[in-house]
């Protein structure tokens, strides 16, 4: 699991590449909250082009880092996710609290 | 009828076997020449299953983890993950959406995702002996060449 990141006029992105599980879940967390703290976006974007699998740990990083930006006074959105955290991201029914952009 | 094929792997409740159990799974599962989504279905169900053994089952130590692959009627998968740790007091409290007793890792989600992703699902424990979790996938023959 890596992170790059990109920070453009008050946008955060966070590019995330490997493979997001529950052994990976926890580290993934204080990595982009550290960056949150560093970087006091107004909007996170979770790029997750590079992402070749996640599961429900995933979902708990994603809902995280939306409340995390609330609190903030920001705005959190998934961006380009590859097809199989696309498929768990459909059947949490997470695109509900997080909103999904797919394609630029 | 043709004998079926399977595979039992036994491991120890550490995170870091998360990965090689739903690459063993995804690896076996080959020889249903499943699609990309099919085996990323079968991944992700399995992730859930030894998770929730390794998260929940043995909360504060290391216990033993079963996981047997198994091919029935030529073309489904079933895949059983069993634990002898903690067990559930309420599996259909469990397996509700967003139910969750895990940590700040876990998004409740886990039961959602194997019962979405497979098409059977089915859970037994009882409290201080162990869960099984078994789930069975159909892989849809696939005709002709790639």
């Amino acid at each position: 699991m890596t992170i790059n990141t990109a920070f453009n006029s008050g946008r955060l992105t966070l590019y995330l590449a490997g493979e997001l599980d529950h052994h990976e879940a926890r580290n993934t967390i204080r990595r982009i909250e550290e960056l949150l703290d560093e970087y006091m976006p107004r909007d996170c974007v979770l790029d997750l082009a590079g992402l070749n699998f996640m599961d429900s740990s995933g979902i708990a990083v994603i809902i995280r880092v939306s409340r995390r930006m609330k609190t903030l006074g920001g705005r959190a959105w998934i961006e380009n996710p590859a097809k199989q955290p696309q498929r768990v991201i459909d059947a949490s029914g997470i695109d509900r609290l997080v909103p999904v952009a797919v394609g630029k | 009828m043709k004998e079926s094929n399977y595979i039992k792997l036994e491991f120890p409740s550490r995170s870091s076997n998360e990965a090689f159990a739903r690459t063993a799974a995804a690896a076996f599962a080959a020889q249903l020449d499943p699609t990309l989504e099919e085996l990323g279905d079968i991944k992700t169900a399995v992730s859930e299953a030894v998770t929730n053994a390794i998260v929940h089952a043995y909360p504060d130590s290391i216990g033993r983890i079963a996981m047997r692959l198994r091919i029935i009627k030529g073309s489904t998968l079933e895949i059983s993950v069993r634990d002898w740790g903690k067990g559930i007091a309420d599996v259909e409290q469990a397996m509700t959406p967003l139910f969750s007793t895990g940590g700040e890792e876990r998004s409740g989600m886990g039961f959602t995702i194997m019962g979405s992703f497979m098409d059977k699902l089915r859970v037994r424990s009882s409290p201080g002996r162990g869960t099984t979790v078994v789930m069975q996938r159909f892989i849809s023959p696939r005709q002709g060449l790639r």
